[in-house]
């Protein structure tokens, strides 16, 4: 399969990536260079084998129903949680506003 | 007395336990290394007053009889673990100036065994990279120079170049790695040192930058397979907080290490084998087995027969992942925010990432996200998904015939920077065979075995089957011994 210049348009779009029309033209060889090459996974047959969900077999726990069990990350941690971001405000992440 | 920096984790450990000499003493000398060697920008953050601390907090604990199993020991940390209070980046901009307010699980276990921190290492952006060239603080540089006399700068291999190149110049006696397709393995072959990727789920992923979470694992790398030893049996370990994290008591790996492999058998898988492969690769690969013979151990052929398609499974399942691992950079809780006058929410999140990732990392986010895509998810994402079943099943047959696999660890020696940055595929092709074993979740280390033509390292790859580190580091040491890899890069720095 290749990709052309509205479909990697697209796939940026949908990475949320901003991407000038000249970086989608130089992507679309690059893309379709590496699309050519995994494409020799079709001639692999695979009648009857399951996709693979795990690794190394491993068997899942639950944790007790408690809160706030692991004190690192449990709640009441707001401050910790907002120290990094760009634009926090009286104690909620900011963004630009909104409107639908 | 032989240098300080000159020593392993382990005769740093049983020297400072001696009393030969102080922790302050070793922390002091690798502090001046580090701070002397910023031509190879082998660190992103230097952490000198760390370093000091732990050391400080080592001699204490000599004195009051309470040493810790790496008292006295300081390393270096790849960014791609969260330190707290220690800015982490992932080696990318989009998480410049991120100071996580909490310690990565395999971070914490080294403090708590008394390491201190030399500073966080320099690595490919978010991973993603073979030569180190992705970072977004620059390259770092190979310590080595082939003997061509072209004086080249060389690539210390990647993602895990800064901690193979800090290794390798004696900037730290250790360093901590990950490895998604060969991170570990290949960086160790370029530099000539050693490294192990153990088992997936032996090592918590709690805490470290995801790029492709049914892959990533952390593992040391050092300067021989005793100090990969050492420090994989502080760094493995359950832990509640990461669900594929394996519930299994961690073993006592370094007490056990013995170089007699007689009842071993080592399969040499004739797939890897490639056409047109390099000369010294297929001669150290030989000699390989030789030395392993000469331990004891029986050499049998095997057969991986879906070995042709890992890396191209691997580049649809890798960057599917990151794609969906990545999506959390979106300016809103850390890292960068790119918001022009009048921009709404779906323009800040895609100028943030456009300004925030690299080209490699915008690449594979891409590729990414078209193989998730509707109408693409079965052919590509399923479909690849299921020749890792398949090669899983050709490692797990091949487990019946034989106790470890020996191969190449990488196709060739260390190339220049910039020789293949400009297609990606040829970059891709240095990891093909390091990824089967990433795709099945084995143990596989690199130990230095040789030197090319040029004069730079070679290594060799032992694979393990799941759970048999010991397997793995006993082979590695059996080599070790035999190829006497005592070769090193020059000071030019």
């Amino acid at each position: 399969m290749s990709v052309d210049q509205a479909t990697v348009g697209k796939i940026a779009k949908l990475a949320r990536i901003a991407m000038p029309d000249d970086d989608v033209a130089a992507l679309v060889p690059e893309l379709n260079n590496i699309l050519a090459w995994v494409d020799q996974l079709a001639e692999v047959d695979v009648t009857g084998v399951e996709p693979m969900t795990a690794v190394i077999p491993n068997r899942m726990v639950l944790r007790a129903d408690v809160v706030d069990a692991d004190p690192l990350t449990g709640g009441n941690r707001r401050d910790d949680i907002l120290a990094n971001a760009p634009a926090a405000q009286h104690g909620f992440f900011g963004v630009p506003k909104v409107i639908e | 007395m032989t240098s300080l920096t000159e020593l392993t984790v382990a005769q740093i450990r049983d020297g400072h336990r001696a009393g030969d000499f102080s922790a302050v003493e070793v922390a002091e000398a690798f502090n001046a290394n580090v701070a002397g060697a910023r031509a190879l920008n082998a660190f992103i953050v230097e952490t000198p007053e760390h370093a000091l601390h732990a050391a400080e907090q080592a001699d204490a604990d000599r004195a009051a009889g309470t040493l810790k199993p790496l008292s006295a020991v300081p390393i270096g940390m790849k960014d791609l673990f969260a330190t707290k209070g220690v800015q982490t980046t992932a080696a990318s901009h989009i998480l410049e100036g991120f100071v996580p307010p909490y310690e990565s699980t395999v971070s914490q276990k080294l403090w708590d065994a008394g390491a201190g921190m030399l500073g966080k290492l320099n690595m490919d952006q978010f991973a993603m990279g073979s030569s180190n060239e992705t970072s977004y603080f620059g390259n770092v540089l190979s310590p080595w120079r082939s003997n061509d006399g072209s004086n080249a700068a060389l690539a210390p291999g990647g993602s895990s170049g800064g901690s193979a190149s800090a290794v390798a110049a004696r900037l730290c006696p250790a360093a901590t790695g990950t490895d998604t397709g060969g991170s570990i393995r290949q960086p160790a072959a370029f530099t000539g040192i050693s490294g192990i990727k153990p088992t997936y789920g032996r090592c918590s992923r709690w805490g470290i930058v995801a790029f492709a979470s049914s892959l990533d694992q952390a593992g040391p790398m050092a300067r021989d397979v005793r100090d990969c030893a050492i420090l994989l049996g502080v760094m493995a370990g359950h832990d509640a907080k990461d669900a594929t994290s394996l519930n299994l008591p961690v073993p006592d790996w370094e007490a056990a290490l013995q170089a007699d492999l007689r009842g071993k058998k080592v399969g040499i898988p004739r797939e890897y084998r490639l056409d047109g492969m390099d000369a010294a690769i297929a001669a150290m690969w030989d000699k390989g087995a030789a030395m392993l013979t000469d331990a004891g151990a029986e050499i049998v052929d095997i057969t991986l027969p879906h070995t042709k398609y890992a890396l191209p499974a691997y580049y649809i399942i890798a960057p599917a992942e990151a794609s969906s691992n990545l999506a959390r950079y979106d300016g809103v809780r850390y890292g960068l925010r790119d918001l022009s006058d009048g921009a709404g929410l779906q323009d800040m999140y895609a100028a943030t990432r456009a300004a925030g990732f690299g080209a490699e990392v915008k690449r594979r986010i891409m590729i990414g996200t078209y193989v998730l895509s509707a109408g693409f998810y079965d052919a590509y994402y399923t479909q690849a998904q299921k020749v890792r079943t398949l090669i899983a099943r050709d490692f797990a047959h091949a487990f019946t015939q034989c106790d470890v696999i020996l191969a190449p660890t990488a196709p060739s020696a260390a190339f220049a920077l910039g020789e293949r940055s400009a297609d990606p595929l040829a970059m891709y092709l240095n990891d093909v065979f390091a990824v089967p074993a990433s795709l099945a979740g084995l143990p596989a280390m690199s130990v230095p075995a040789a030197l090319s033509a040029d004069g730079l390292p070679l290594g060799l790859q032992i694979i393990g089957n799941m759970f048999d580190e010991q397997g793995v580091l006993n082979a590695g040491l059996a080599l070790e011994q035999r190829a006497g890899f005592t070769a090193r890069a020059e000071k030019w720095w």
